[in-house]
């Protein structure tokens, strides 16, 4: 099965009834299967008419309590920034795809381009398998939090082909959403109002504008025990390097096989982006043997700046990835390969100069006489 | 005219306010300012959705303006959107319970300027939502600043000489540009600056409200309302103001009733007969009934 229907049919036995997107590619396939599968199951996606309107709809369908979804391309959800500060605070359980092209979208993500304080939970999937699981794990950790969820994927994930059963996760039960509307409060004197503003029915508690975002603040660090990581060979590793999404996996796997040849590396995988596993990356960082920690992203480096954060000082970390997609910027791009990242894994591991990508040379800024110091 | 007799006491003790107001309104309190038309407007749909028997499901959704002070005080479900949203947003709802009947509330700012896209399409898709402008032709949430439906000559903070076509460009007529599409079924342009306006409002309210719970399609009631702060005038002119200014433009009457789409002309020519008619009936000593 395709990355992109195995992800949409998840959020199906996940209990998601509303998907509403725009399509972009490499995100547009996960439209089509939500808008061949939803109407079988009595649910309903709708072809919005740009991202604004298909965070609204979705923004909608929530707040009546179902579970709803949409989303796009990093490109794609720049647009609705704006509602993903605002649902957070109406506390709406959105999740969000994110088909992005690469991993540029990282600070998007983890920091938000939109307004005021908010965070929204990241899982990254490394594959198809793991996307199955995380998809319902977003469903059940939006609703758990009545935070938004955001699903980190690539074009890789997406469009990838898998051999994949979509088991329903078993999660524990929450709550019912006795805050969403239905209309049945109406003229009773105690109606609800789903709203990011504070404010409540007269006669009912009211936070108020600045109630209201402390009361989303303090929350924050509530979530951050659902931090997830995945690590291996660190023990005596001398040289850990940092990864997330489909990279990762190619990272483990040159990883396994650099220990095959003698070389004590190791890895660590976050699966959750935000909470960032801080922890697990200051433990690492200050094991006896490391020396040196590597973050490998297809990107300028933005995760880097985390595990910097995580690694605390006690090492030095380098960035070994770089901006990598196809011609068209929407695709696998020439880093992720597995000889190339082994060979910037080995030159970190050994001192020895960088490897050039071919290509990149020509693509490369150099400053021009008034850019010098 | 009848003269009150105050030789002698009521034979009826007086009201309190409280008693006048609509019973989906949770206070007769509001932040509105003196003169101003949106609560007119606010009364006349509660009152419908009351009269209509389907309180109970009823879910607004409202956009950013003055009128969403109104969000707290209406004793209705309610669904706080983004600036200019609130016809996506509706549609969410309304596609998750079918049953319900889905309003939105929105200005002329929040609709006509920030989302326009958003009325436009979910028209186009047949929505079946009631979309309701209040359209005072101001931005009056920040003191007054030109919106999309401001009247050519008028006055606002920043048209200070008043709107030129040359470098402000021209109003939109929202209602004209929504009865064009084929998925709007009702769209009714009312008014609330005098009673016989409040009147012919409230039956366009009932209209779309039962369109929209027949299946029809998209629904769309605009109301034009005072505003006398955002248009620097003592707030008695309101009414006459609006009837001199707003209303010459953005023509009053049902837009598109059946399927069949009227023109500016065609209402213009039909509300001038009935004002002849209107004053008339008064010539010969009242209304007829």
């Amino acid at each position: 099965m395709e990355g992109s229907e195995a992800l949409a049919r998840a959020a199906i036995v996940a209990g998601c009834r509303f998907f509403a997107g725009y399509p972009m590619t490499p995100f547009t396939e996960v439209l089509e299967h939500f808008a061949r599968l939803l109407p079988e199951v009595g649910g309903v996606c709708i072809n919005a008419e740009s991202e604004l309107e298909a965070v609204g709809m979705a923004w909608g369908a929530l707040a009546t309590g179902a579970r709803a979804a949409t989303g796009s391309t990093g490109q794609g959800l720049s647009l609705m920034q704006e509602s993903f500060s605002e649902i957070t605070l109406a506390e709406l359980p959105l999740v969000v795809f994110n088909m992005a092209r690469g991993q540029q979208d990282y600070f998007q993500a983890t920091r938000g381009g939109g307004h005021g304080d908010y965070r929204h939970l990241v899982l990254a999937p490394q594959d198809v398998r793991e996307g199955v699981e995380l998809v319902q794990l977003a469903f059940h950790l939006a609703d758990k939090w009545r935070n938004p969820v955001l699903v980190y994927g690539d074009y890789l994930l997406a469009h990838t082909q898998e051999a994949v059963s979509i088991d329903e996760l078993e999660l524990p039960p929450l709550p019912s959403k006795d805050w969403a509307v239905d209309g049945s409060a109406s003229a009773s004197g105690a109606s609800r109002a789903v709203t990011p503003l504070g404010v409540s029915k007269v006669g009912q508690r009211a936070l108020g504008q600045e109630g209201k975002a402390q009361y989303v603040a303090t929350k924050i660090p509530h979530m951050e025990c659902e931090v997830r990581v995945e690590h291996g060979f660190c023990d005596d590793a001398e040289t850990v390097v940092v990864a997330f999404g489909s990279p990762a996996k190619f990272v483990k796997y040159a990883v396994a096989r650099l220990r095959e040849a003698g070389h004590r590396v190791g890895y660590v995988r976050p699966v959750t982006l935000w909470p960032f596993p801080y922890e697990t990356l200051a433990e690492v960082a200050a094991g006896a043997s490391v020396r040196r920690v590597g973050s490998f992203e297809l990107s300028a480096g933005q995760m880097v700046d985390d595990v910097r954060i995580g690694a605390a000082g006690q090492v030095p970390v380098t960035f070994i990835g770089g901006v990598s997609t196809d011609h068209s910027g929407f695709g696998v791009g020439r880093l992720l390969d597995v000889e190339a990242i082994t060979a910037r894994i080995l030159a970190l591991h050994t001192g020895s100069e960088f490897p050039i990508v071919p290509g990149y040379d020509e693509t490369s800024f150099r400053p021009e006489e008034h850019q010098r110091r | 005219m009848s003269i009150i007799d105050t030789s002698r006491a009521p034979t009826v003790p007086a009201r309190k306010v409280e008693a006048l107001k609509p019973a989906l309104l949770l206070t007769q309190e509001h932040h509105m300012c003196p003169g101003c038309g949106e609560p007119l407007a606010v009364r006349q749909f509660l009152e419908t959705i009351e009269e209509l028997g389907v309180a109970t499901r009823a879910i607004a959704v409202a956009g950013i303006g003055c009128y969403t002070s109104f969000s707290a005080t209406m004793d209705v479900d309610l669904v706080q959107a983004l600036h200019g949203r609130a016809p996506s947003v509706a549609t969410g709802v309304k596609r998750m319970l079918p049953d319900a009947l889905v309003f939105t509330l929105q200005g002329d700012g929040d609709m006509v300027n920030e989302g326009l896209q958003e009325v436009i399409h979910t028209a186009a898709r047949g929505e079946l939502v009631t979309c309701i402008l209040l359209n005072n032709g101001v931005f009056g949430e920040t003191g007054g600043h030109m919106t999309a439906t401001s009247v050519l000559g008028q006055r606002t903070k920043n048209s200070l000489d008043g709107r030129d076509a040359a470098y402000h460009g021209y109003p939109i007529l929202i209602g004209d540009l929504v009865a064009q599409l084929q998925g709007a079924a009702y769209v009714a342009r009312g008014s609330v600056h005098n009673a016989g306006a409040v009147a012919r409002t409230r039956k366009m309210f009932k209209r779309a409200f039962e369109s929209q719970l027949r299946g029809e399609g998209f629904t769309f009631v605009e109301v034009l309302t005072m505003c006398p702060t955002g248009w620097f005038i003592p707030t008695a002119d309101g009414p006459q103001y609006m009837h001199d200014t707003l209303g010459e433009v953005h023509i009053m009457g049902e837009l598109k009733v059946d399927g069949r789409v009227r023109t500016t002309e065609e209402l213009h020519t039909e509300n001038v007969a009935r004002q002849r008619e209107l004053d008339d009936q008064l010539a010969r000593g009242g209304l007829d009934r």
